[in-house]
């Protein structure tokens, strides 16, 4: 069985979030509000308005395994970047958008942490989490430098256990494919055998680079990202401009409960991105890991 | 739908969504295409993939500017500028597709020297009456040469005794006289030319606020997409429908692609956007109040309609496809009246109602606010929050006696009496409400077997997959009972009136074909006999017509409605008809197999055009015809041929026929060759040559002016929308001087730069929400994506007023107030309008006060004036004014939780 994975083309995402309905469909997941419905008398209430771009779900979490990314960037006259939908510049105004997943890496920090056998590499060398092995640790959580696995579900005495997207390992052991790309209305999200995916993807670069589109760039096709990512992507600009690190650690194999990383590798992530850039400003990206941050007290 | 209409005949879109990876420039306007027609923007996409440019010229920067090469700003409600600036860009570069121009349009054409423009008349037309406040449109014809019939005394023994469709033989007039060489003052070309010449680049930068240089790279961009070896396409939606000058704006797209030579052609046309799932259906088959099925005109009391024959006389075209009409209107009374409608009572033309003026929304609700109306059925429609004005509406619904509410979820228009702002301002009371409203649970559309009519005129089938549960009803379940049970009312009656109800064929439940499938409702009407009765059938023996080329106008032939006559057409293995639309067979191109599309499954409308006047495909059709059908057997999109052979109506062989790529059904009669001259006083498609490619149209030509058709002039004009931050930069006429406008007294507009309402607003949909959000903001699914009602606003305008982001702020108009929460974004922009700083904010419409993404009802502000064309309301350019509000972000949240 040749590995299958997702190919991500960001220059046609149009940002529809279809991928998040169907993936919430198909795996069953309900909506994240504050408030569920309890019939028609008591309809349910949403979280408020984030105010960031069009995206309220804010990050992946343990109830959305897709997160559809909004970025409104542009630059002052000075030619300062500005990544803030609030600021005022608009020369080569830019709303980049970018459907982020579970990177099924090829070497995947959180399997390798994980102390119960819980996460396991399937058939298709993709990354699953087995629900009823997961002792609701944590450590995958820590491990994980893209902020993709959460914790949820009433186990583990209502601190759950963690979760996180399957790949839709049980669609694809019917021959379908994942619910996401198969919702995409624009074939942003691609999916197949990543070697087919890769040539695909190479050969888009080369024609937007023949356009004059020299920024363009595919982000974990090759294994100098942790071995190669099983969802890789086509971006536009810098990874850190779409949250995703340029170069992503794989921390050591006994990580305490107390590191740096379990306070959730999205805020860390923020922070490092902050320091790391030089001209860049990532308030929208800190303001994304202080809403996470008041979900999670909100939860 | 009369935008294209006016200009190529049909008003649905002229071509197919696949069809647009063909294309090399696309041009969208009016329309969010990537946000609120997702699905086809797939096939934008692929044309992005294959090297295409994408250009979006809109108020606001949104999600299909996000992936378009090229962005266009403009002020909200200045289109016209903008297209009247492309025109003017095409004439003055001599940048049109001339042989195109001479041959397939109306531009060599001579109008009646009398006619005088905005150019002479300070922004009006020839014919104005300021009394009457309306145009006589005479001075607007076509110069023509004398015709055969003109004078000719009517015979009235002759009327008595022929056929319909004889009779309109007598109708046809002179033949329009030309200018080939398009030089003559009075021709249509010159007139187009000197009435665009003020629509200068610098011009569109005063009025629409877009850079000069930005609006010159677009024109270039896409003029270099047209001519011969290119092809570039358009696409518009409700953006350009709901203004006061909608259907000028669409007719001004048109002008663009009969200028450019992009009309019926691969990789061009317009891509009318209609809404969902069957929007383009229901104006087809209408839940309008104006048209019949197939666009046949509702009899009215104000026109000569007195009798079926002066009906017809009064709304055929003689010299046209439409000289056909008498067939379609009377096999449709016969659809309707069966047996009951016979030659000695007009086939029951007198049955049928009669408007008696615009009825309308808008007005419907006026009456009803006026105590006029005492009953309501709303069934897929929600007022309360998706109407105009939303609070007079709201208001309106409680001088009803009685109301059905039909829908899967309570909507704020069931429960108005209860829960509106009115009743929790103390506006309304519950216990004066005297409206008795009855609620009733819809099934939906997996509940039901039944169509779908898409954007591109595609029938596709779908089937009922279960029963609905419990007490919900299809709505064909409830229309079709109530129907009965109003026969059994007047079954006796003796009273004239009632023979309408008396005398309606109305035999559509099966219950075998239902225990067949094993449903436990015996009763549900059967969808698969409605659309026998569409496609059409022998009176004699019930037997199903291949098409509406098989229609009479002698009462031996039914059809629901001719347009899709076909689509249940017999086969060799299905002899008692084929369901068409439930068909899906995948093609190459065209997928002619894949459901059914109207008119006899044509793709590309007017794809004659798509040939050159000898019958050869363009460079384009060739090159494309080429890299798909290497073998070089397919020649073009549509093509002549002259060696194929095929026989006509009476059996005998032919040379020569029409071929199309795919199978490819030519819009065009199939043997009627290139060299084919015009016959003077020849009646119906006689009267057009082989190389008239508009078949709908009088003279077979693509209307750059309109003689007829629009009641607001026969070229588009810039006009200001009815509410509007400045005075008109072109023209003395501030505002299109017939708009509509209702109750002006009790919904008031803002005046030209008020001060008060100094902000230009435009209302606008979300991908993650529908219409009034009684499908979506019900679903937490989708709920959480927009979770509630914000209002879009510039940067700059923030830190005018102090507002951050994520604030509460009030936004008001004279109609009403909305509260929401500021998304501030340099996605919107000011402008510069007329050397007037301009800001504008955006506002989504879906919003209301049930569901579980709940808010404040945006239609509060909009107004009840419209398009003087088509009644289509103006909600995407008015002013408003915009307030900061004490509470902290987060208040709109606990405002709802309080409700």
């Amino acid at each position: 069985m040749p590995a299958m994975g997702f190919y991500t083309d960001t220059t046609v995402c149009i940002g529809c979030k279809a991928c998040q309905v169907a993936c919430h469909q198909w795996n069953d997941l309900p909506a994240d509000l504050a408030e569920q419905p309890t019939g028609p008398d008591q309809p349910g209430q949403t979280r408020p308005l984030t105010g960031m771009s069009y995206d309220n779900t804010g990050s992946l979490s343990d109830l959305n395994w897709r997160h559809v990314k909004f970025i409104e960037k542009s630059q002052a006259s000075d030619g300062t970047l500005s990544y803030q939908p609030t600021d005022a510049s608009r020369e080569n105004l830019q709303w980049l958008m970018m459907s982020d997943v579970c990177k099924h890496c090829v070497n995947a920090p959180c399997l390798d942490v994980c102390p119960t056998g819980a996460i396991m590499r399937t058939e298709f060398d993709s990354v699953y989490i087995q629900q009823n092995v997961c002792n609701g640790c944590r450590d995958c959580v820590s491990a994980c430098p893209f902020g993709v696995i959460h914790m949820g579900g009433p186990e583990n005495e209502g601190k759950g256990i963690a979760k996180k997207c399957t790949l839709c390992y049980d669609r694809m052991q019917h021959s379908l494919a994942p619910a996401c790309a198969q919702a995409c209305p624009t074939a942003s999200i691609q999916f197949g055998p990543i070697e087919e995916l890769k040539t695909r993807a190479e050969q888009r670069v080369n024609q937007l680079h023949s356009m004059g589109m020299s920024q363009a760039r595919l982000y974990g096709a090759d294994e100098k990202i942790l071995g190669g990512l099983n969802a890789f992507y086509l971006l536009m600009d810098e990874p850190e401009v779409y949250g995703l690190p340029s170069n992503p650690k794989v921390p050591s194999r006994n990580v305490l409960p107390t590191n740096l990383w379990s306070f959730g590798s999205a805020i860390l992530m923020g922070i490092a991105g902050l320091v790391s850039f030089r001209k860049r400003r990532m308030d929208s990206f800190a303001q994304g890991a202080a809403e996470q941050r008041r979900q999670e007290e909100v939860r | 739908m009369p935008g294209l209409g006016i200009g190529y005949g049909r008003g649905g879109a002229t071509t197919f969504l696949q069809d647009l990876q063909h294309t090399d420039c696309i041009l969208i306007m009016g329309s969010n295409f990537a946000e609120n027609h997702p699905v086809g923007f797939r096939w934008v996409m692929k044309a992005k993939m294959n090297g295409a440019k994408i250009i979006h010229v809109d108020p606001r920067f949104t999600r299909t500017s996000a992936v378009a090469d090229m962005y266009g700003p403009i002020r909200a409600g200045s289109d016209i500028v903008f297209l009247g600036g492309m025109i003017n860009y095409i004439i003055q570069n001599e940048k049109y597709f001339r042989d195109y121009v001479v041959n397939y349009t109306n531009a060599p054409t001579l109008v009646d020297p009398s006619f005088q423009g905005p150019e002479d008349l300070e922004g009006l037309f020839s014919g104005w009456n300021p009394e009457a406040r309306k145009y006589d449109p005479t001075s607007w014809k076509y110069a023509t040469e004398p015709g055969p019939q003109t004078g000719a005394p009517q015979d009235p023994e002759l009327n008595r005794t022929s056929s319909f469709t004889e009779r309109v033989g007598k109708l046809v007039g002179g033949r329009p006289r030309q200018d080939l060489t398009m030089q003559a003052p009075n021709c249509v070309f010159q007139i187009v030319k000197r009435h665009y010449a003020r629509y200068t680049p610098e011009m569109v930068e005063e009025a629409t606020g877009c850079p000069q240089e930005t609006f010159l790279k677009i024109c270039e961009e896409f003029v270099n997409c047209s001519g011969p070896d290119r092809t570039g396409s358009m696409a518009y939606a409700v953006a350009w429908t709901q203004h006061t000058t909608g259907v000028q704006m669409i007719r001004a797209a048109t002008l663009i692609q009969s200028l450019l030579g992009n009309m019926g052609r691969p990789g061009g046309g317009i891509m009318a956007l209609r809404g969902h799932a069957t929007i383009q259906g229901s104006t087809d088959i209408p839940t309008l109040y104006n048209i019949l099925p197939g666009y046949l005109a509702t009899p009215s009391g104000q026109k000569k309609h007195d009798t079926l024959g002066d009906y017809l006389e009064t709304e055929v075209t003689p010299t046209a496809y439409w000289a056909n009409m008498p067939k379609f209107m009377v096999s449709l009374l016969k659809a309707w009246f069966g047996d009951a409608a016979t030659p000695a009572n007009d086939y029951g033309y007198s049955w049928l109602p009669k408007i008696i003026g615009d009825h309308s929304h808008m007005p419907m609700f006026v009456n009803m606010a006026q105590g006029k109306i005492e009953g309501f059925f709303c069934m897929g429609q929600n007022p309360a929050v998706g109407g105009q004005d939303a609070g007079y509406q709201r208001k309106a619904l409680a001088k009803l006696k009685w109301m059905v509410v039909k829908d899967f979820v309570e909507t704020e228009t069931a429960s108005f009496w209860y829960d509106s702002p009115e009743i929790n301002n103390g506006e309304l009371k519950t216990e004066d409400i005297q409206t008795e409203i009855f609620f009733l649970p819809a099934a939906t559309s997996n509940e039901m077997d039944g169509s779908y009519t898409n954007t591109m005129r595609l029938a596709q089938w779908h089937d009922k997959a279960v029963d609905p549960p419990e007490d919900c009803r299809s709505d064909i379940h409830f229309t079709v009972h109530l129907g009965l049970r109003l026969k059994e009312l007047y079954r006796d009656s003796t009273d004239a009136k009632d023979d309408p109800i008396k005398n309606l064929t109305w035999n559509y439940i099966d219950e075998e074909e239902n225990r067949e499938h094993g449903w436990q409702i015996l009763d549900e009407p059967s969808a698969h006999r409605v659309m026998r009765e569409i496609n059409g059938y022998t009176v004699a023996d019930g037997k199903v017509v291949r098409g509406f080329g098989d229609l009479k106008d002698d009462g031996t032939t039914a059809c629901g409605c001719w347009i899709y006559s076909g689509i249940y057409a017999p086969t060799d293995e299905f002899p008692d008809g084929f369901n068409r639309a439930a068909s899906r067979e995948k093609g190459l191109w065209v997928s002619p197999k894949w459901g059914f599309a109207w008119p006899a499954n044509r793709h590309i409308l007017y794809n004659r055009a798509s040939a050159d006047p000898q019958g050869n495909p363009w460079p384009k059709e060739a090159r494309l015809a080429q890299a798909f059908d290497p073998t070089g057997k397919t020649k073009g999109y549509i093509w002549w041929d002259p060696n194929a052979e095929t026989r006509d109506a009476q059996g005998n062989v032919v040379q020569g026929k029409w071929m199309g790529v795919e199978n490819e059904i030519p819009d065009f009669p199939i043997t009627k060759a290139p060299t084919a001259q015009a016959k003077p006083g020849g009646v119906g498609l006689d009267f057009h040559s082989g190389a008239d490619p508009f078949i709908m149209k009088a003279d077979g030509k693509a209307w750059l002016f309109a003689p007829s058709g629009a009641v607001d002039g026969p070229l588009p004009t810039h006009y200001e929308p009815a509410e509007a931050p400045v005075q008109n930069p072109l023209y003395k006429q501030q505002a299109n001087p017939v708009f509509k406008k209702f109750q002006a007294d009790e919904t008031p507009l803002a005046e030209v730069g008020d001060p008060k309402y100094p902000y230009v607003i435009t209302t606008y949909r979300l991908t993650e929400h529908h219409l009034s959000g009684a499908m979506t903001r019900t679903l937490p699914w989708l709920a959480e994506l927009m979770p509630e009602l914000f209002v879009e606003i510039p940067p700059e305008l923030a830190t005018e007023l102090g507002i951050q982001n994520t604030q509460m702020v009030r936004v008001s108009t004279p109609r009403g107030s909305a509260e929401a929460k500021a998304l501030v974004t340099k996605r919107l922009r000011p402008f510069n309008i007329s050397g007037k700083l301009v800001y504008q904010v955006g506002m989504p419409m879906h919003w209301g006060y049930k569901g579980v993404a709940r808010g404040a009802v945006p239609n509060n502000l909009t107004s009840l004036v419209g398009d003087p064309n088509v009644s289509i309301h103006e909600s995407k350019a008015f002013l408003c004014n915009i307030e900061p509000l004490a509470d902290q972000p987060g208040a709109a949240h606990n405002q709802q939780q309080e409700h």
